[in-house]
């Protein structure tokens, strides 16, 4: 390595006023974020007299809600659904997405830009807008209150297509090449060689994906009657929509939810990181 | 083994050739370097070959088959990448496993064969790392046990050592001429350094936009290079070229008489053409005062002088050019000094100034 010359100018100012005011501003934000899931966490450990005392230390704090939770066979239920939809939904971008990036980022074919201009230009559409059309094709199809109908739109995603692209286009051409000449044929070039080139790609895409469907509520509540198919989201919400609203209940489940998250958070982080920095994306 | 056999090979890039109709007959077992300046068309005429690129034109032969439309896999090929092209993800072993990819050896067989090649590359110690914790010089090697390993019909080059510092391709350039010593196995080798090229051809062809200017033995393009871009491209440092006029006693360089006499040489019979003079600067000799025994005679003064340890290379000013001459260690020569350089008249070699060809 090269001796790089000390950068006497950045340690010795590491109080300048721009700092503080960043920090200042990293903590408010930072305590906007947290205070709605340490209210959460709080909730849930209140009794339903004490919801509405608004504490953030609950006087009588107990973790009977979660025994009343965990006993409930629905919660261990839409619990599964959402593992298993959001684990099938990320095995699919993995291997769709990337397969789609890595022939626009490595084959020549007429229409190669357009097609990548349409799939990008899908990314500009809302959810919202697509629930509809969605819906129709579900229910046309006869995918309503079907796991397939939670999980298909998901299954390929503009954005994964967007992000491994990125990454497969700095996988030198030799590397392909030279596999060519060996003998691979065009699959196993891509399974063998390419895919492992680019497992940093993979894994925030991983991260993302999963994550994305964890917390996904609008288009399963939509395409979904039948509780037994409700995922978490969908299902914790529905504990809003009988007899009285149960917060304690709600925000017990809402705090179970975010287990999976924080450890995909905490296992991953360098990759979270790395991956919201090179898509240069919102987390 | 197999002879390749090019036949008016060309490369389009839709309207624009690259490659204008190339023949050339590659011998089974021998070392062929392609050599020219960059662009000129070297990589995509050894990627036609390869099959990585197709052919717009021409017959393509590897042992007597006719591949224009094989698949790179089908024409049992090896190549060796500039950037080694081995795999970070894989140890040294799989890298050069990959080269057997395809073949029907049982497991035992393969790592055997793995061994053997990373035996004779000396990379027995390192079968089991990976590629960040290996030197430059050992991925180059992995790089070309991968192409061994398979027994190919021959072996593809494309500017493989330009990636290493100076000392480290000297002697990779010796470990693959041995190599192929050992082998002999076909090889074609892609350079754009002349050095390289002299030192392990077989033959060597010269090209320049995608043409081919001269094939031949290194000495033989050495010592009678076809034309003016040959003759500069062969040899360090380069050869002098003197603009000149065919006389009936020899030539006249017009300004730089009388510095240079080019007089009482072997009559020509066509004077009055314009020509440029070739004299490599091995072949001027530094004369000492007073000293005129040669028929060719150069003087002007010392601009720069390189000493390399043996010899001593002058940059002379002229009247009107220069010239570079070899001179022994032991002159002494600073900037400003008079010199006289004299040379033989068989070592000049005479180009016509129009068509830049040597003339017979
Ligand atoms: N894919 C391509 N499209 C258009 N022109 C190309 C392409 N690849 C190479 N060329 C052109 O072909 C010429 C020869 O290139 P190349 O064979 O790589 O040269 P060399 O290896 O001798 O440096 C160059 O002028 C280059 O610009
Ligand atoms: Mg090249």
């Amino acid at each position: 390595m090269v001796d790089q010359p000390a950068q006497p100018a950045r340690r010795h100012s590491n109080i300048r006023p721009g700092r503080i005011v960043a920090w200042t501003v990293l903590f408010l934000g930072g305590v906007v974020m947290m205070t709605p899931l340490l209210f959460m966490f709080s909730t849930s450990l209140k009794s339903a007299g004490q919801v509405y005392d608004l504490k953030l230390i609950p006087t009588d704090p107990s973790f009977a809600n979660y025994i009343k939770v965990l006993s409930d066979g629905r919660f261990s239920r839409w619990f599964l659904n959402s593992v298993g939809i959001a684990t099938i939904v990320t095995l699919s971008c993995l291997f769709f997405d990337s397969l789609v990036a890595y022939t626009l980022a490595k084959f020549r074919f007429p229409g190669r830009q357009v097609v990548f201009l349409a799939i990008l230009s899908t990314l500009m559409i809302p959810t919202e807008m697509l629930v509809i059309p969605w819906y129709l094709m579900a229910s046309k199809l006869g995918w309503v209150d079907t796991y397939w109908g939670i999980m298909f739109p998901g299954l390929i995603t503009a954005f994964g297509v967007f992000l491994m692209k990125q990454f497969f286009e700095t996988v030198p051409d030799d590397f392909l090449e030279a596999a060519r000449i060996d003998g691979l044929n065009e699959f196993a070039i891509w399974w063998k060689v390419a895919l492992p080139l680019v497992t940093p790609a993979l894994s925030a895409l991983a991260i993302f994906t999963f994550l994305g469907n964890w917390t996904a509520f609008f288009w399963p509540l939509i395409v979904t009657t039948d509780s037994a198919l409700y995922t978490l989201p969908v299902g914790l919400s529905s504990f809003a929509v009988e007899q009285s609203i149960q917060w304690e209940l709600i925000m017990t489940g809402a705090s179970l939810a975010t287990i999976p998250t924080l450890m995909i958070f905490l296992f991953f982080q360098r990759y979270i990181v790395r991956g919201v920095m090179l898509a240069g994306v919102k987390g | 083994m197999a002879r390749i056999e090019l036949d008016k090979i060309s490369k389009r890039y839709g309207n624009i050739a690259t490659v204008h109709g190339i023949d050339l007959t590659i011998e089974d077992g021998e070392f062929v370097v392609l050599v020219g300046p960059s662009g000129c068309g070297k990589s995509t005429t050894l990627r036609m070959i390869a099959g990585l690129e197709a052919i717009s034109g021409g017959t393509l032969r590897i042992g007597g088959e006719v591949v224009n439309n094989h698949e790179p896999k089908h024409r049992n090929i090896a190549m060796v990448f500039q950037n080694y092209a081995i795999y970070p993800h894989l140890t040294v072993a799989q890298n050069i496993g990959f080269g057997l990819y395809t073949s029907k050896l049982s497991k035992a067989e393969k790592q055997a064969r793995i061994g053997e090649t990373a035996k004779m590359l000396g990379l027995e110690p390192y079968l089991e790392r990976r590629p960040a914790a290996l030197s430059g010089g050992q991925r180059q090697r992995v790089a070309i046990g991968r192409a061994m390993v398979r027994d190919p019909v021959a072996f593809l080059f494309d500017e493989p050592l330009s990636n290493l510092d100076a000392q480290l391709r000297g002697q990779m350039r010796l470990e693959i001429k041995q190599l192929h010593q050992r082998l002999r196995s076909t090889i074609v080798f892609v350079t754009h350094d002349q050095v390289e090229a002299m030192s392990l051809a077989d033959r060597i062809v010269v090209m320049r936009e995608g043409r081919i200017l001269q094939v031949g033995a290194p000495m033989e393009l050495y010592n009678r290079p076809v034309d003016i871009f040959t003759a500069r491209f062969i040899g360090t440092p380069e050869m002098n070229m003197i603009d000149a006029t065919v006389t009936n006693a020899g030539f006249d360089a017009g300004p730089n008489n009388p510095a240079l006499r080019l007089t009482s040489l072997p009559a020509r019979t066509d004077a009055g053409r314009a020509v440029v003079l070739g004299i490599r600067p091995q072949e001027l000799t530094l004369l000492t005062d007073g000293q005129d025994d040669f028929p060719i005679r150069i003087e002007g003064k010392v601009r720069v002088a390189e000493p390399q340890g043996p010899e001593t290379f002058v940059l002379v000013d002229l009247p009107t050019g220069h010239i570079v001459a070899r001179a022994p260690a032991a002159a002494i020569l600073r900037p400003g000094d008079s010199v006289a350089f004299g040379a033989h008249p068989d070592s000049l070699r005479i180009f016509d100034k129009a068509s830049e060809r040597l003339v017979a």
